[in-house]
C-alpha cells in the first residue's frame, strides 16, 4: 500500500484510482429514485400529468466506469448545470474543460448537442469559470476530457431531448411517445407512426422544458450509431476558427482591466536559490515601472508554489522588461547549484548498467541471461525537455478587499483556484478563475506557479495586474520533462530467439515535485511503458535504478511514455538488425499472440492504468498489433523504396490509446534527410471527432520530430543554459514532415473512446531513428540528434 | 516629440519611450490585442505585423523606426475577416490553439501579395519564421497553397 501522501500525489497528478478492479458504475441504478409524476411548472400555471416509465427504446449503450469515478470531483450530469436555451432557440454549451489545441472545447459540448439533436448552428459555448463542485473535475490533462465526459455528455443531451419532448407532450395534450425530437425541433407523430407536419422549436419549448425535473438515467432513451449527426463525422469546425483566424480569439495576456499594471519577474536562476539582497535604483528611474515587489521562494517540494523573486511593476510590459534588465539581485546557493546535465546523464548510465529495483519479474530473467548464446545490450538516452508552448505564461489578477479574480490560461482552474487561495490565505469561495483559451499547454499550464505569482503581486499594490513570462522565463524556470537512461537488454538462445528480457528505467521521478524524493520512477510513470510493456517474451525482468531530481519535473505532453517508447521501440528495431528479422515481424514476435494481458498473471497487480478500470481498458495486443498492420500497409511496409529512402516503425500504447507510426526518410547526396510522409495509425475506440484526431496526430509528428531532432534542456552550475528559440529549437515548416496520413481504426461507441491529445507523440522519435537506422546505417540512441545526422 | 503613424488606416501619435516595440505599442496602449507576443526576439513570427505592406516582427521593430509608416495588424488585414489567407485557413482548419495563427496569418498575406504563384518550397521557405508549437505546418502549407490560387483566381 501508499502511504496517505503518495495517494495525494497521485490523486492530484491524475486522479489515481488504485484499484485495477474497480467496477463501481458511472450510473448507479440501484439509486435511482423513480418518480411517479413529473412536475411540469409553466408560465401561467402548475400542472402535473403522468409519464412513462418506460425507456422508449432499449439503451443505445451500456453504461461502463471510467476512471472520471477516481478523480476530485469527478463527473456532473445535471443539464441545468451545462445547457441553458433562450426563447430564441439558441442553445448555449458550457466548456468545463480548458481548451488548448485539442478541440475539446468543441468536440466535448458537440456530444451534448448531438445527442439532444441541437442544431450546432444555433449553439454557442461559454467557458465555465473553474469550479468543479459545479462542473465536475476540470483538470484538463492526461488525455481524459473525452475519455471521461463521452458518457456524461450524452447522458445530459438525452436529459434534455426527453424533457423537451414532454415539454412539447403536455403542449399538445398528448403522450410523450406521441413525439420526437429532430434536430432543434419537436414534432408531433400521427398514429401511422409518421410525423403529423406539426412541430415546436426548442425555443418555444424552452422555458416549460428547462423547468422540469432531470429524468434518471434510466428514463433516457439513446441515438443508435448511425443516428449521430456530427459524431464521427469530423465535419464541425471548431468553435473558435473564426475568432483566431481574425485575431479576435483571447487567450491569457488579451484581458484588461481598468487600472492594470504590468509586470515580470526576475527569478533565481537555480532551483531553491532566493533572494540574498537586491538594488532596485536604476529599475526605478525607468519611465513606466512604478513598483518592485519580493516573492517569497521554495525549494522542492514545493508543488507549484512560486520560485520567488522581485517582480517589476510599470504601467506597460516594456516597461516592466527594460526595469527588470536594470534590476541588481544577488541570489542566495542552493543545494542544486552543482546540477550539471552532461555529468548527471554519465551518473544514469552508470546505474542503468547496475540491477534495479525489480519492479516486475515474468518467469526466470536472471536464468535466461545466464543460459544465453548471446546478450544484446543498449542504453538509449533522453534529456530534460520543456513545453515551448507558443503563448508564454501570463495571468492577470485582481485582489481587491478580500475577493481575487483571476483570468489565465490555466489547464486545471480548480487546481489553480484552490493553490492560490492556499497561498493567500483565501478562501476558495473568495477566488475566481476565468479561463482563456491557451495558447497550448502540453502540461505546463497545469502548473499554476505563474497563476500564484500574479496573485501575490495583485495583493501587495492593490491593483489588478497582468504579469507576463517572458520566452526567456519560460525556458529557464520551468517544470522539466523528467530526463532519463533507458537500458534494455535481449536474452538470445541457440535458435536466434529472444529468451529473456530486461528493461531498466533509470530517472528522476515527477514526485519529487511534491514529496520528498523517493529516488525512483513512481508506480505512476512506470504505468507509462515500462511495466505495462506489451512485450510477451517468457523471461522478463522490469526495474527502476536510482536517480535524483535537481530541478522541478513536471509532466510534458506523453510523459513517461517518451522515454520507454524511444527505448523499447528503437531497441525492437536494433535486435532485427542484428538477429537478421525484418523490424515489424521482430516487433510483432516481440509482442506476441493476441491478448489482454492479464495484469495479476503477469505480476503487474498494482499497474497504474491511467487511473481507468482495467476491465474496461485493458492492454489489449491485438488492437496494438491492428495499428502497426494499418500503417504498414498503408505506408507500404516490405515494398523497394528508391535509392537513400527507407522507413522507420514504432508502435505504442499509452493514455489507454493505441498508435503506430511508420516515417518516410529520405536521404541527400550531401547526407541531410528530409521526411517526405509518415503514415500514423491510431485506435482511440469510438472516434468522436475524426478530424481533430487527425490534427492531433499531424502536430504530434511535428511535436515528435522536435523531440528526436532539437529538444534538449541544459543545466549547467544549477541553472538552465537555454534561453529562447534559437538555443532550444523547435520544428519549423521547412523542415517538417510533409506528409503526415492519418488512418483512424474504427469503431461503433461501444468501444470506449480515449483521448488523443498524447499518445501521438511517443512513436515518432524511434521510428523517425529506426527509418534514418534503415536509410543510412546511422543508428541514434541519444536524443536530440541534432548534429548526429545531416 | 510624439511619434505619428497609422495603424490599421487610423491615425495615431505615441509620445511614450520611442524604444517601445511595436508589438508592446499595439497590444499594451491600443488593446488590440491579436498580435501575439511568442518570443521577443524575432525569431517565431507570433508578432507579425506588416509595416506598409511588408511582414515585420512587432517584437524588435521600435516604434521611432515606424514614424510615418502604416502598420496593419490582424484587426486591420480585412474588415470582414475575409482575407483570402483567412478563409484558407478555415477551409483546412488550420488551428489547434490559434496562437500563433494571427502571425501566420500576417506572414502569409504579405507573401502572397509579393510572390502570388509560390512553389511549395517558396511557401516553406517564406513561412519557416513563423512557430507553430502544435505543428499545424502540413495544413498551413495547403492553406497557403489554396490562398494563392484564390489570390491568383480572383
Amino acid at each position: 500500500m501508499k502511504s496517505h501522501i503518495e495517494q495525494e500525489i497521485l490523486h492530484q497528478i491524475a486522479g489515481h484510482d488504485r484499484s485495477a478492479n474497480n467496477t463501481a458504475p458511472l450510473f448507479d441504478i440501484s439509486k435511482v429514485n423513480r418518480r411517479q409524476f413529473l412536475k411540469i411548472t409553466g408560465s401561467t400555471a402548475s400542472l402535473v400529468i403522468g409519464m412513462q416509465l418506460v425507456p422508449k427504446t432499449a439503451l443505445a449503450f451500456d453504461p461502463y466506469p471510467t476512471g472520471a469515478e477516481g478523480m476530485p470531483h469527478k463527473t456532473v450530469t445535471d443539464p441545468q448545470v451545462f445547457v441553458a436555451i433562450d426563447s430564441d432557440g439558441t442553445v448555449t454549451l458550457t466548456a468545463h474543460r480548458s481548451e488548448m489545441g485539442t478541440g475539446s472545447r468543441t468536440s466535448v459540448p458537440m456530444i451534448l448537442a448531438d445527442e439532444m439533436e441541437a442544431d450546432w448552428s444555433q449553439v454557442k459555448i461559454v467557458q465555465a469559470e473553474g469550479d468543479e463542485p459545479k462542473y465536475g473535475n476540470q483538470d484538463t490533462d492526461g488525455s481524459r476530457s473525452l475519455r471521461h465526459y463521452i458518457q456524461p455528455m450524452r447522458q445530459m443531451g438525452a436529459s434534455v431531448r426527453y424533457m423537451l419532448e414532454q415539454a412539447a407532450a403536455v403542449e399538445w395534450g398528448t403522450d410523450a411517445s406521441n413525439v420526437k425530437a429532430t434536430n432543434h425541433k419537436v414534432h408531433m407523430i400521427g398514429s401511422d407512426g409518421n410525423p403529423t407536419g406539426e412541430s415546436l422549436g426548442y425555443g418555444e419549448l424552452a422555458k416549460v422544458a428547462m423547468a422540469l425535473d432531470v429524468p434518471s438515467f434510466e428514463m433516457l432513451s439513446f441515438k443508435t450509431d448511425d443516428e449521430f449527426r456530427y459524431l464521427g463525422k469530423g465535419e464541425i469546425p471548431i468553435v473558435d476558427l473564426h475568432d483566431i483566424t481574425t485575431g479576435k480569439a483571447r487567450y491569457g495576456a488579451d484581458y484588461t482591466t481598468e487600472g492594470m499594471k504590468f509586470a515580470v519577474v526576475a527569478r533565481p536562476p537555480v532551483v531553491g536559490a532566493s533572494v540574498k539582497s537586491f538594488d532596485s535604483s536604476e529599475t526605478l528611474k525607468i519611465p513606466g515601472v512604478e513598483n518592485v515587489v519580493e516573492i517569497a521562494g521554495s525549494m522542492p517540494p514545493a508543488k507549484f508554489a512560486p520560485l520567488g523573486g522581485i517582480a517589476v511593476v510599470a504601467n506597460n510590459t516594456w516597461a516592466a522588461i527594460k526595469g527588470r534588465e536594470a534590476l541588481k539581485v544577488e541570489w542566495s546557493e542552493s543545494l542544486h547549484d552543482a546540477y550539471n546535465t552532461t555529468a548527471f546523464a554519465e551518473q544514469m548510465r552508470a546505474t542503468a548498467k547496475k540491477p534495479g529495483k525489480v519492479m516486475r519479474s515474468v518467469g526466470d530473467p536472471d536464468g535466461a541471461f545466464a543460459s544465453a548464446k548471446k546478450v544484446i545490450a543498449h542504453e538509449y538516452y533522453q534529456p530534460h525537455m520543456q513545453h515551448a508552448q507558443m503563448e508564454p505564461l501570463v495571468a492577470v489578477a485582481d485582489y481587491k478587499e478580500g475577493k481575487l479574480d483571476i483570468w489565465a490560461p490555466v489547464q486545471s482552474p480548480y487546481g489553480a483556484r484552490t493553490d492560490v487561495a492556499k497561498a493567500l490565505g483565501l478562501k476558495p469561495e473568495q477566488v475566481t478563475v476565468n479561463v482563456s483559451l491557451l495558447g497550448g499547454g502540453f502540461g505546463r499550464k497545469s502548473k499554476c506557479d505563474y497563476v500564484i505569482e500574479a496573485a501575490i503581486v495583485s495583493k501587495e499594490i492593490g491593483a489588478p495586474v497582468k504579469l507576463q513570462w517572458t520566452r526567456e522565463d519560460d525556458i529557464k524556470h520551468g517544470f522539466y520533462h523528467t530526463t532519463s537512461v533507458e537500458r534494455l537488454e535481449a536474452a538470445i538462445d541457440d535458435n536466434n530467439k529472444v529468451i529473456g528480457w530486461r528493461h531498466r528505467s533509470v530517472s528522476p521521478t515527477i514526485f519529487s515535485t511534491f514529496m520528498p524524493d523517493p529516488g525512483f520512477t513512481s508506480d505512476l510513470e512506470a504505468g507509462m511503458g515500462l511495466v505495462d510493456t506489451p512485450i510477451g517474451v517468457e523471461n522478463m525482468s522490469i526495474e527502476s535504478g536510482e536517480a535524483k531530481s535537481h530541478t522541478r519535473i513536471g509532466w510534458f505532453r506523453a510523459v513517461s511514455n517518451i522515454p520507454r517508447a524511444w527505448g523499447v521501440q528503437s531497441f525492437i528495431a536494433e535486435l532485427a538488425h542484428e538477429l537478421g528479422r525484418d523490424p515489424k515481424e521482430m516487433l510483432l514476435e516481440l509482442i506476441g499472440p493476441d491478448r489482454k494481458i492479464d495484469p495479476v498473471a503477469a505480476d503487474m497487480k498494482d499497474l497504474w492504468n491511467y487511473g481507468e478500470p482495467y476491465e474496461e481498458f485493458p492492454n489489449d495486443t491485438s488492437r496494438l498489433r491492428g495499428v502497426i498492420e494499418l500503417a504498414a500497409e498503408k505506408a507500404g511496409w516490405g515494398k523497394t523504396l528508391p535509392e537513400g529512402e527507407a522507413l522507420g516503425i514504432a508502435a505504442h500504447r499509452s493514455f489507454v490509446t493505441y498508435v503506430a507510426s511508420v516515417v518516410k526518410v529520405k536521404t541527400a547526396s550531401d547526407g541531410s534527410i528530409s521526411i517526405p510522409e509518415v503514415h500514423t495509425a491510431v485506435d482511440c475506440g469510438f472516434c468522436v471527432n475524426p478530424e481533430r484526431v487527425a490534427s492531433q496526430m499531424e502536430g504530434a509528428a511535428v511535436m515528435g520530430m522536435t523531440v528526436a531532432m532539437y529538444s534538449g534542456i541544459n543545466y549547467e552550475n544549477g541553472a538552465v543554459t537555454n534561453s529562447n528559440f534559437h538555443d532550444y529549437p523547435v520544428a519549423r515548416i521547412s523542415e517538417y514532415p510533409k506528409k503526415v496520413h492519418t488512418h483512424i481504426v474504427e469503431h461503433p461507441f461501444s468501444v470506449h473512446a480515449t483521448g488523443i491529445g498524447e499518445p501521438g507523440v511517443p512513436p515518432f522519435a524511434p521510428a523517425l531513428a529506426n527509418a534514418i537506422f534503415a536509410a543510412s546505417g546511422n543508428r541514434l540512441r541519444d536524443l536530440p540528434f541534432g548534429e548526429s545526422v545531416g | 516629440m510624439a511619434i505619428s503613424f497609422k495603424v490599421n488606416g487610423i491615425e495615431q501619435s505615441f509620445d511614450g519611450d520611442p524604444t517601445m516595440p511595436v508589438l508592446w505599442y499595439v497590444r499594451d496602449v491600443l488593446n488590440l490585442h491579436g498580435t501575439k507576443f511568442g518570443c521577443g526576439t524575432g525569431q517565431c513570427g507570433a508578432c507579425t505585423v506588416h509595416i506598409d505592406g511588408s511582414a515585420t516582427r512587432g517584437c524588435l521593430l521600435s516604434v521611432d523606426a515606424v514614424a510615418g509608416k502604416e502598420i496593419t495588424t490582424i484587426e486591420g488585414l480585412d474588415s470582414e475577416g475575409n482575407h483570402p489567407v483567412q478563409k484558407a485557413w478555415r477551409a483546412m482548419n488550420v488551428p489547434q490553439c490559434g496562437y500563433c495563427q494571427s502571425g501566420q496569418i500576417m506572414s502569409a498575406a504579405a507573401f502572397l501579395s509579393s510572390t502570388p504563384k509560390p512553389t511549395d518550397d517558396q511557401i516553406d521557405q517564406s513561412m519557416a519564421g513563423n512557430i507553430c508549437r502544435c505543428g499545424c505546418y502540413q495544413r498551413i502549407h495547403e492553406a497557403v497553397a489554396m490562398a494563392a490560387t484564390d489570390t491568383t483566381e480572383g
